[in-house]
């Protein structure tokens, strides 16, 4: 896929994360893995937005905790700013988590009750050590809730005295505090009103341009996705089916899956959405236990059932690659895409 | 032809120790045969309260329906007793909840819960339920549905288990069926196939629909008319097309332009709507005029929209706390 440049921020390579799955209460035996991100690969240019969709299950969330090294991968190579994250431990791993923050999906469960405001956005000063007296910690979270738009009176608050959207702003000022380049943002606007959506889009922008940063925008609402991406990977099964250039994936979407999610996405007009077509796909996605082969589910090639042909990234035009089953790919015409029933 | 439901002047307060909230306060509508009506607004602005009130199922203590008729088939809803509404409820007008894992009971089969109200409703004896029951989910799509019948909830996924509660509002062929938010918990491909499938079955049964979401994008497709609501209260009401073309209410503009659209090809910045809904505990004063009270004006044809009586200047009467 695309080289490293001195412009890429995180090259991640063949990544994998499998959980295993045990039977047995006190001898614990591993009978199978769930394969929930299986050799995913994409690079991340400094002050770019990646976007990552697919269904509840794809992997996405997964992917993204493990770039974060949030679990420890399976296999594969992840490299920020050039450094190795795989292996790294103790203070080290701490010193590059710095650079890396994570916003979370959920503004409810993602802040702790019996901690202020204040003190949540302030912990991670404390953690790094990165202001040296009192009075410029103060000064940093109240510079911080003021970037995100709220208050600085209001870190003597607690998260329950504030809205859904209003903690959200929290989260985000908590990610911000230790100036980070890259943050990965888990689905940051899905619990929450569409009309307040657009606040917190419309902030993540306005961060993303004045700090310099850099997204991995994790979401299953595309149009959203779409608003906020520069690049859209999609991905089914923990794979990456399809990666592209927005207005590219929109405009020309190639693999079955990906077509079928956009016509799937509402448009508001009436007029508009009586003509458009939307496709419904057969079946449901397979278990990532045990998933079946690569071509079951347009079934062009004569033994979809029993190919065994490794993935493949192939680049249909400049930096749209789309997953096919090479052999099958070039005889058939198959894209990789398992499906159950 | 008189209309299937008639809401009237509808208020729903509750009464909590801080103050009495007006979650609907003063909301009328009417559905006809066979109509698809969306209700539109964010959490908070009363259209579950409201719908709740229809079916009479509101908690009370401290919920209390303080004022308003609801008139269905020749009879007030809010003057039934508990015996008759069970008659009504399932029967004549059925539910479709927000969350299909807590809506259905993980303790029953999924074939018992679905031949409960035909024995109930209907007097159907063992035999004739399973076979009714059996047609119903053949009807909402499940495959295998006779060996489907004796699994358990948890065995269904988020799109099978919102299709066994489609089966069961379906199960008595009722006249009016009231989804709440009945694809918000779901992925979008499989919002869409319910959508689908809801709307594929109103046409072929004449079922009347009541869709209520906070995603106007959602219902585009299918509502023949929408209904916005706002702290308690109807904002602008016109049909599908009408609306979304030429929206009146600064509240609905705030709806359409803050979600991103999927065909627009350079991003431009959303236009959030600043602030917060009101706390509906306190009177709701719209934020330019400060007027207290909204009258539904007609625009244009069947477009109807909440102005302030006392400026005729004001886009429409639209509180907002803008701390």
């Amino acid at each position: 896929m695309v080289t490293a440049t001195n412009e890429t921020l995180l090259e991640v390579e063949d990544l994998q994360m499998y959980f295993p799955v045990t039977s047995g209460i006190v001898f614990q035996q591993k009978v199978a893995d769930v394969k929930a991100v299986d050799g995913v690969s994409f690079t991340l240019k400094k002050g770019e937005t990646l976007g990552l969709v697919g269904e509840s299950g794809c992997g996405k969330t997964t992917a993204g905790r493990t770039i974060l090294q949030l679990y420890k991968p399976t296999a594969g190579s992840i490299k920020f700013n050039g450094t190795e994250l795989n292996g790294l431990k103790g203070n080290s791993l701490r010193a590059v988590r710095r650079d890396m923050q994570m916003i979370f999906q959920d503004p409810y469960g993602s802040l702790n009750p019996r901690m202020t405001c204040g003190d949540i956005v302030g912990e991670p000063l404390k953690v790094h050590k990165l202001t040296s007296s009192k009075s410029e910690y103060q000064e940093r979270v109240s510079e911080l809730l003021t970037i995100v738009g709220l208050s600085p009176y209001m870190a003597e608050r607690y998260p329950h005295e504030f809205s859904g959207g209003q903690r959200q702003r929290i989260g985000i000022a908590r990610a911000l505090a230790v100036n980070p380049s890259l943050i990965i943002c888990d689905e940051p606007v899905s619990a929450l009103d569409v009309s307040i959506q657009a606040q917190v889009i419309n902030l993540l922008e306005d961060l993303q341009e004045q700090l310099d940063l850099t997204y991995i925008f994790i979401a299953h609402d595309l149009s959203v996705v779409k608003h906020i991406s520069d690049r859209i990977a999609v991905m089914y099964l923990g794979h990456i089916v399809e990666i592209a250039e927005r207005n590219e994936l929109y405009e020309n979407p190639v693999h079955p899956y990906t077509q079928a999610l956009l016509s799937a996405i509402p448009i508001a007009d009436p007029v508009l959405e009586a003509t458009r077509e939307r496709i419904l796909l057969r079946g449901g996605v397979p278990s990532p236990m045990n998933p079946p082969s690569g071509c079951c589910y347009e079934r062009k090639c004569p033994d979809p059932d029993n190919s065994g042909d490794p993935i493949e990234m192939k680049e249909v035009s400049p930096g749209h690659f789309v997953a096919v089953a090479q052999e099958c790919f070039d005889q058939y015409g198959c894209y990789w895409f398992p499906r159950e029933g | 032809m008189a209309p299937l439901i008639e809401v009237k002047d509808l208020k729903t307060h509750f009464f909590t120790p801080s103050g009495v909230v007006k979650a609907v306060n003063g909301i009328s509508y009417s559905v006809d045969e066979g109509e698809v009506v969306a209700i539109v607004g964010e959490s908070g602005c009363g259209k579950s309260v409201g719908a709740m009130s229809i079916m009479q199922l509101i908690p009370n203590p401290p919920g209390r329906i303080v004022n308003g008729e609801v008139w269905f088939q020749g009879k007030d809803l809010t003057q039934l007793s508990d015996a008759e509404m069970r008659e009504i409820r399932g029967n004549k007008i059925a539910m479709v909840f927000q969350e299909p894992m807590t809506s259905l009971n993980p303790v029953l089969t999924v074939g018992r819960q679905l031949t409960e109200t035909l024995e109930l409703h209907e007097g159907m004896n063992d035999d004739e339920s399973q076979a009714r029951a059996t047609e119903l989910l053949e009807m909402v799509g499940i495959p295998d549905p006779e060996s489907r019948l004796n699994d358990y909830p948890h065995q269904f996924s988020g799109g099978m288990r919102q299709r066994v509660m489609i089966a069961m509002a379906l199960s008595c062929n009722p006249d009016l069926i009231i989804a709440d938010e009945p694809t918000t918990a779901l992925d979008v491909t499989i919002q869409a196939q319910i959508l689908e499938l809801m709307q594929k079955l109103s046409k072929e049964t004449g079922t009347a629909l009541i869709v209520i979401t906070h995603n106007l994008g959602v219902v585009a497709r299918y509502a023949h008319r929408v209904i916005v609501m706002y702290a308690g209260k109807i904002v602008e009401t016109a049909s599908a097309v009408e609306l979304y073309t030429n929206p009146q209410h600064p509240y609905t503009r705030g709806l359409l332009n803050s979600v991103p659209r999927l065909d627009e090809r350079v991003s431009t910045r959303l236009e959030a709507v600043e602030g917060m809904p009101p706390n509906l505990s306190k009177p709701t004063l719209c934020q330019t005029c400060d007027a207290p009270e909204p009258e539904l004006v007609l625009v244009n044809e069947d477009h109807w929209v909440a102005k302030c009586s006392n400026d005729s200047s004001c886009a429409g009467w639209f509180p907002r706390d803008l701390e």
